[in-house]
């Protein structure tokens, strides 16, 4: 079957697939949805519908990013009518094949919103929803909507076109489209992709290596995770076509072994590849060969640097190398070899599928296109988020993410996982992009955005990102190994309530010393929560060193908890919840209810089991020392 | 039979299916622990002689990897989430919680190999924050008080 063909079977089966002849379920069951308890409501789906002996078609689909109202499930019935419902529970399940599938109520009560082009009275469509109105989905183009596991549904919405479009052209004038395109490496560094080709694709060699980064090392950031989920296609597309622009005939998708879902899906999708023709040799009847395996990483957080990512491939310890040479001219098993991240790749082969000023045509001056969010943290509606670069961050915390959780005050957002800062809320109208994070001292990195509020102690934030990185550095490098020990040993001390006034000064010191005397990008970085929180947040740590409080009620060394008792209503709940039979007191004979602060380990359970809120916490900070 | 010969003819399937290069000796240890558990001390070198890379190097590599381990872990595997969403919304109580629960610390196993307990540094399930998951079925929306209601499936 040639490419033609093979793609109008695919639309074939796509069209039937929306026609719905008799009613279809769609069940987000990417990792999110399944930690919501998706699969269980799946089941009772199933379970309903043959009780009742309807017929209808269920399939899991990825993540539509809207990770807060899981589980998500998508009813459409045979008039055409589409419409998602949020917060599934299994009670839901019968009352929506009652409403909906045999009486055709869709239920306003219930639904988030309606999809595709029928309109319903009283639901909002999905596109005019808040947290949807402002994204532009090209990376997430499929996520959610197609079948993941059916390369026919990727193909027939353009899926192995821009492959096909690829081989037709010389692989410089497919370079030239990437720089077009203005697309910068989505990894974290924001290196033009079309020029990182240019330089291997130059190199000289009988081999070359093309490989993908999925090794999403980053606490707070699940982007990668959610595409290869939702839709490893558009991944696997692109690394054909990188593959094909530089000349490797060889490709290696390295990703994380904590991601077993986007593993079992990329097997699945390289198979398919293979039936298709998309693999092997004469790709598409080309004289273009390519062959794709997977190597699965085995908890190392610097194997996302890409020299320490090859000597891991090698068998090696993954630790990174001096560059130059670059991996370019000497990379994998010494030979050229260009490495892109999942998100990178999920965009070449869309933009492969229209064109570079297509691309372009969105996002600011020098970063182009659109970027991918982890929205988490103290949020109202966490998920994953596509905006056009140079969207404000208000516009993505307050309208896309739908501001602070439980109303409180914003204080901060933190962007670039460990490597990146704290942006504090006199930035919040700053517009998103390399260059503008890069001022404010912060990095876009690979696109974590973790929103703290009033509650969050930004020591504690700097002290809890050097714990990770004072674990997850290599070792190779001084700077970076003793380093980060040091900068974790005095945040310690402050959080612990030891600080002194001299070490807001040293911790400075050590953080540009480290940044500027590290081996690789890892140590470079790994200053910048604590250089930023002290640049916005100085105030916070003078509280700590100075008075001995924690104005975030956040430090467990610097409070104390205690019972409100004109709140208290003897219910004991808070006795029975703590650990430590710190909590004394009885209902009857009444006896009132205290907190020993000698026994107390400040483990917070009593608060959060209170039904009334009467467990107050309290930094009183120190006694100031007679003069 | 003892158990040891055991593993040992369970290696060398293993082993067969690996091409004789630098390259395999990751995928190598990991389906070693895949069968097994853990890395056993006479796998090392087992691997050591097919792949004709030294022990100590062998040793090296596993080490530097933190999924590879080297004693007997519980039959079930408690991974508390200490991302940085899981961090900033009360990952730190779940995992007290977790500990008290199984009278162990982070990194332990209890002594009737039932449980082990580890804390991990994100699963990418951020937005359903703060995260547990027990063996691969992940835990969502976490209160210390669900650790032990959790701990009941597992009775």
């Amino acid at each position: 079957m040639n490419f033609e063909e093979i793609k109008r079977n695919a639309i074939e089966e796509w069209e039937a697939f929306n026609r719905l002849a008799k009613p279809r379920i769609l069940i987000g069951a990417a990792t999110c949805g399944r930690a919501a308890g998706a699969l269980a409501v799946r089941d009772k789906f199933k379970a309903e519908l043959a009780a009742r002996q309807i017929e209808a078609d269920i399939y899991e689909v990825g993540d539509l990013g809207m990770c807060y109202a899981e589980p998500m499930l998508e009813i459409g019935v045979p008039d055409g009518r589409r419409v998602l419902y949020h917060s599934v529970t299994e009670e839901m399940v019968s009352e929506l094949v009652d409403s909906f599938i045999l009486k055709g109520d869709p239920r306003k009560d219930l639904a988030l919103c309606s999809f595709g082009d029928i309109r319903i009275d009283g639901i909002p469509a999905f596109t005019e929803l808040p947290m949807i109105r402002k994204q532009v989905r090209i990376v997430m183009r499929n996520s959610g909507i197609i079948d993941p596991t059916n390369i026919n549904h990727y193909i027939a919405r353009g899926g192995y076109s821009g492959l096909a479009h690829a081989l037709a052209m010389p692989p410089e004038e497919v370079i030239q489209e990437m720089k077009t395109s203005g697309l910068r490496g989505r990894g974290g560094a924001g290196f033009p992709t079309g020029v990182k080709w240019g330089f291997t694709r130059a190199a000289q060699s009988d081999v070359k290596y093309m490989i993908c980064n999925a090794d999403e090392g980053d606490p707070g950031a699940f982007m990668d995770r959610a595409v290869l989920e939702s839709d490893p296609h558009a991944v696997l597309e692109g690394l054909a076509i990188g593959a094909y622009a530089i000349g490797a005939n060889y490709a290696y998708v390295y990703v994380r072994a904590e991601y077993p879902l986007a593993i079992e899906r990329l097997v699945l999708a390289i198979d398919q590849m293979r039936q298709f023709d998309f693999l092997g040799k004469n790709v598409m009847g080309s004289s273009f060969s390519i062959e794709i395996k997977i190597k699965e990483g085995a908890g190392a957080f610097v194997c996302g640097e890409e020299t320490a990512l090859i000597a891991s491939i090698e068998g090696k310890r993954g630790m990174p190398r001096p560059r130059p040479p670059f991996p370019a001219h000497s990379g994998l098993h010494a030979k050229p070899t260009n490495i892109n991240n999942v998100e990178t790749l999920a965009n070449v082969s869309e933009i492969l599928n229209r064109n570079g000023a297509w691309y372009a045509a969105y996002g600011t001056e020098k970063s182009k296109g659109t970027k991918t969010f982890a929205l988490a943290g103290k949020i109202n509606r966490t998920g994953l988020i596509e905006v056009p670069m140079g969207i404000s961050l208000r516009d993505i915390i307050y309208d896309v993410g739908g501001g602070v959780l439980n109303d409180k005050g914003f204080k901060a957002v933190q962007t670039g996982g460990p490597s990146g800062g704290c942006i504090p809320a006199q930035f919040l109208d700053l517009n998103v992009d390399y260059d503008e994070l890069a001022k404010v001292g912060s990095i876009m990195g690979s696109g974590g955005m973790i929103v703290m509020d009033e509650e969050s102690c930004m020591v504690d934030i700097a002290k809890y990102f050097l714990s990770f990185t004072e674990n997850e550095s290599c070792g190779k490098c001084v700077p970076c190994r003793m380093g980060t020990q040091h900068l974790l040993g005095l945040l310690t001390e402050i959080t612990a309530g030891r600080g002194k006034p001299e070490f807001i000064g040293l911790l400075e010191r050590l953080g540009n010393t480290i940044r500027s005397t590290s081996l690789c990008g890892l140590g470079q970085t790994v200053p910048n929560p604590v250089l930023t929180t002290l640049k916005y947040f100085r105030d916070e740590y003078e509280a700590h060193i100075v008075e001995g409080r924690c104005p975030a009620l956040a430090c467990r060394a610097m409070i104390s908890y205690s019972i409100n008792l004109d709140a208290c209503i003897s219910c004991s709940l808070c006795k029975k919840a703590c650990p430590v039979k710190a909590i004394t007191g009885a209902k009857k004979p009444a006896k009132p209810f205290v907190i020993d602060n000698e026994k107390c380990i400040r483990c917070g359970m009593c608060a959060s089991v209170c039904p009334v809120g009467a467990v107050v916490k309290k930094s009183k900070g120190r006694v100031p020392a007679a003069a | 039979m003892t158990k040891a010969t055991d593993s040992n003819d369970n290696l060398a399937d293993i082993l067969a299916q690996y091409t004789c290069e630098n390259d395999s000796l990751i995928p190598i240890l990991q389906a070693v622990q895949q069968k097994i558990g853990y890395l056993p001390e006479e796998s090392i070198g087992e691997i050591s002689s097919y792949l004709g890379i030294s022990q100590s190097e062998i040793f090296g590599v596993a080490t530097f990897y933190t999924k590879f381990k080297f004693a007997r872990s519980g039959d079930h595997q408690m991974r508390v989430c200490l991302g940085t969403a899981c961090h900033v919304r009360g990952g730190g109580q779940i995992m007290d919680e977790a500990a008290r629960a199984l009278g162990i610390e982070a990194g332990g196993t209890t002594p009737d190999y039932k449980f082990s307990l580890e804390r991990v540094a994100c699963f990418g399930s951020c937005a359903l924050a703060p995260v547990i998951v027990v063996d691969d079925k992940v835990y969502g929306r976490m209160t210390p008080k669900k650790v032990k209601t959790i701990l009941k499936e597992f009775e």
